[in-house]
């Protein structure tokens, strides 16, 4: 890439057909108008609302991607939208947020445009006309940054790295669609897609999706497959709710809610794990979390070591007790 | 049915893990272990095995990795699997996720008459969970990844998979690449019967050469510029909860106090 020419990013930019983007999403917007021109890809029809999400986030210009009657569900057709989209802009970085789906998108978008891959970075900068994505890895022992030595990059972005921001001026958000040929590989055929259901408080309030949540509770075999606690100090705070894979073998809990290296990565601003002793496997998943809070019966518990703050105690009686105080100190402030 | 499993040796979770001054993953064989998913690969192979009863079978371990790598393809050795390759070369030392999918492609298509490429989720190293894509892409076949029901009957494969707040179910008839997660089985823990078995099974070594892999194919697209170890944590702030309540309130006001809500 030469010194005088805009790097342009196309950020791929899922579900446009609701009432609103969500947060991963506008977090990848942000990072990218630091880098470029930043073009958005949809694979669906964009809602209003999301139209004007776009356009407060700088979008000049959204590509509405026409696969036809292919799968979009499938990886290997996204990607062949990606990569067309890729081509149709001339792109210099194609961006994504981290996510199961959308690491296997990256790979065959990589893979059909000869482009390099970096996989759930955290930052992204330009280093005199190459991309540098960082990366903490080894259970938050070592920051790593890796280059892009190809001319175009594609990036997957970890939810909550950086803070969402609205741009300084309004984009025009003008969709432009762009036919795609593409269809699912030989062979292959999806049977059944169940959308599981969002999970709510008890008055109904739906709680933050796990993997873009600011707070986490998450709670694993000490809660002796009693998740009360756990939900009640979650709903106090607005938090989402995580877990460990022995919950989930238990069968306490869905696999959805798994944090680790087998489960959701997540890096909020707050987590706090309680009955969790923090193996190697439940620690990857959650090393990039900027305060760490224990709660655990016993004071030598990995997790309690590698805690910022920690209530060495029965989390039965420590998660209701910190809810009710939560609960208290917000009324209080509400009344003031 | 012939079936490959890709297995890596990768930095065991409770040593101290860090980057050698080149900025490459240090991976020494007593530190070391086969990539824990890749365990549940193998398991699956063994069950498509089963599953497909009669008939000739053959289960191929491949990784890619300098000499203490050999120890991943034991271990599959020791739980069942046939053969062993390994690929190694310098031109590949320090191959990134296309060099790894490009050099094990080309060893697939060389054993030839593949049904089944079976790979663990992530290498539980990097995380990165793309090289199954990455191999279904060099070799054009369906894939089915972050498996964590397998099932093969009438000659077709059938996944379940829960990921981002979705369930989905997928088949695939073979050849195709399949990526298991640690739920999909309970790996068998070798017995020493198995072990003493292993030691009389070949692990051949490849090149680069061996593969026609010309140097274009394994040019890395991207260079590690930065590894750097993090100072260390600063010690928690440790209360113990002495009467009911107390340690709750604690938390609280930890939260409050750092305007953490
Ligand atoms: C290949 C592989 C992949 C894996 N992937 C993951 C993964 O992605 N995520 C994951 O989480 N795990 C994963 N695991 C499992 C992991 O190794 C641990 O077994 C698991 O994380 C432990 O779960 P836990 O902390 O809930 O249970 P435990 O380790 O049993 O810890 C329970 C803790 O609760 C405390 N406790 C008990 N009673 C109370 C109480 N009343 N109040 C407060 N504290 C109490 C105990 O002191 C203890 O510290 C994986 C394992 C393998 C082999
Ligand atoms: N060097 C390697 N040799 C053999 N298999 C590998 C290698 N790297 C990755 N794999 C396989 O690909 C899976 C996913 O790895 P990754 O995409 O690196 O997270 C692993 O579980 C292995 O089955």
């Amino acid at each position: 890439m030469t010194e005088t020419a805009v790097r342009t990013v196309l950020v791929l930019v899922e579900n446009t057909a609701d009432a609103a983007l969500r947060s991963p999403a506008l977090e990848a917007l942000t990072l990218a108008r630091t880098l470029g021109d930043v073009v958005a890809l949809t694979l669906s029809e964009p809602s209003r609302p999301a139209l004007d999400q776009l356009a407060e986030a700088g979008v000049d210009r959204v590509l509405q991607a026409d696969l036809g009657d292919a799968p979009r569900e499938i990886p290997v057709v996204a990607a062949a939208a990606v990569a067309a989209a890729a081509e149709h802009v001339r792109a210099g970085l194609v961006l994504l947020t981290s996510s199961f789906a959308n690491k296997e998108i990256a790979a065959h978008t990589a893979w059909r445009t000869g482009a390099g891959l970096l996989i759930d970075v955290t930052s992204l900068a330009d280093d005199g006309g190459r991309l540098v994505g960082g990366k903490r890895v080894f259970a938050g022992t070592w920051d790593t940054e890796c280059a892009v030595t190809t001319d175009l990059a594609v990036a997957t972005l970890r939810p909550n790295a950086l803070a969402a921001e609205p741009a300084d001026a309004p984009g025009a958000a003008a969709v432009e669609r762009l036919p795609v040929a593409a269809a699912a590989p030989a062979g292959l055929e999806l049977l059944d897609r169940v959308v599981h259901e969002v999970s709510a408080d008890a008055s109904g309030v739906v709680r933050p999706a796990l993997a873009e949540a600011a707070v986490v509770v998450a709670g694993g075999r000490g809660t002796a497959g009693d998740f009360g606690p756990v939900e009640d100090l979650a709903d106090a705070l607005g938090a989402a709710i995580g877990t460990t894979r022995d919950a989930v073998d238990e069968g306490w809990i869905g696999h959805d809610a798994q944090v680790g290296q087998t489960g959701v990565t997540i890096a909020p601003r707050v987590y706090i794990g309680a009955g969790i002793s923090g193996a190697p496997h439940h620690h990857g998943g959650m090393q990039a979390a900027r305060t760490i809070i224990a709660v655990n019966t016993d004071s030598e518990a990995p997790l309690v070591e590698i805690s910022d703050f920690a209530v060495i105690g029965d989390l039965h009686e420590i998660l209701p007790a910190a809810a009710a105080a939560i609960r208290e100190q917000r009324a209080a402030a509400a009344d003031s | 049915m012939r079936i490959v499993v890709c297995v890596k040796h990768v930095p065991d979770l409770q040593s101290t893990r860090g980057f050698t001054a080149e900025r490459r993953v240090i991976r020494s064989a007593d530190d070391g272990t086969m990539n824990e998913v890749d365990e549940n690969a193998v398991e699956a192979a063994l069950g498509l095995v089963a599953a497909a009863g009669d008939g000739e079978h053959e289960i191929i371990a491949l990784t890619l990795g300098p000499d203490v790598a050999a120890d991943a393809v034991r271990r599959a050795l020791q739980m069942g699997a046939d053969r062993g390759i390994r690929i190694t070369d310098d031109a590949l030392a320090g191959a990134d996720y296309f060099g790894t999918a490009t050099a094990l492609a080309a060893a697939i298509r060389r054993i030839g008459d593949v049904d089944v490429v079976l790979t663990g989720m992530a290498a539980l190293d990097g995380l990165g969970a793309v090289v199954p894509s990455l191999l279904a892409a060099a070799l054009d076949l369906p894939q089915l990844t972050v498996v964590q029901e397998l099932t093969y009957a009438g000659g077709a494969l059938t996944a379940r998979r829960e990921l981002d707040g979705v369930t989905e179910t997928l088949r695939a008839s073979l050849p195709a690449v399949v990526a298991v997660t640690d739920l999909a089985n309970t790996p068998r823990f070798p017995k020493f019967k198995d072990i003493m078995a292993a030691r009389a099974k070949e692990i051949e070594v490849l090149s680069a050469a061996d593969l026609g892999l010309a140097d274009a194919a394994s040019t890395a697209r991207t260079e590690v510029v930065l590894a750097e170890p993090r100072p260390p944590r600063p010690e928690p702030e440790i209360v113990t909860d002495s009467d009911s309540g107390a340690g709750g309130r604690a938390l609280a006001d930890y939260l409050i106090s750092n305007n953490l809500i």
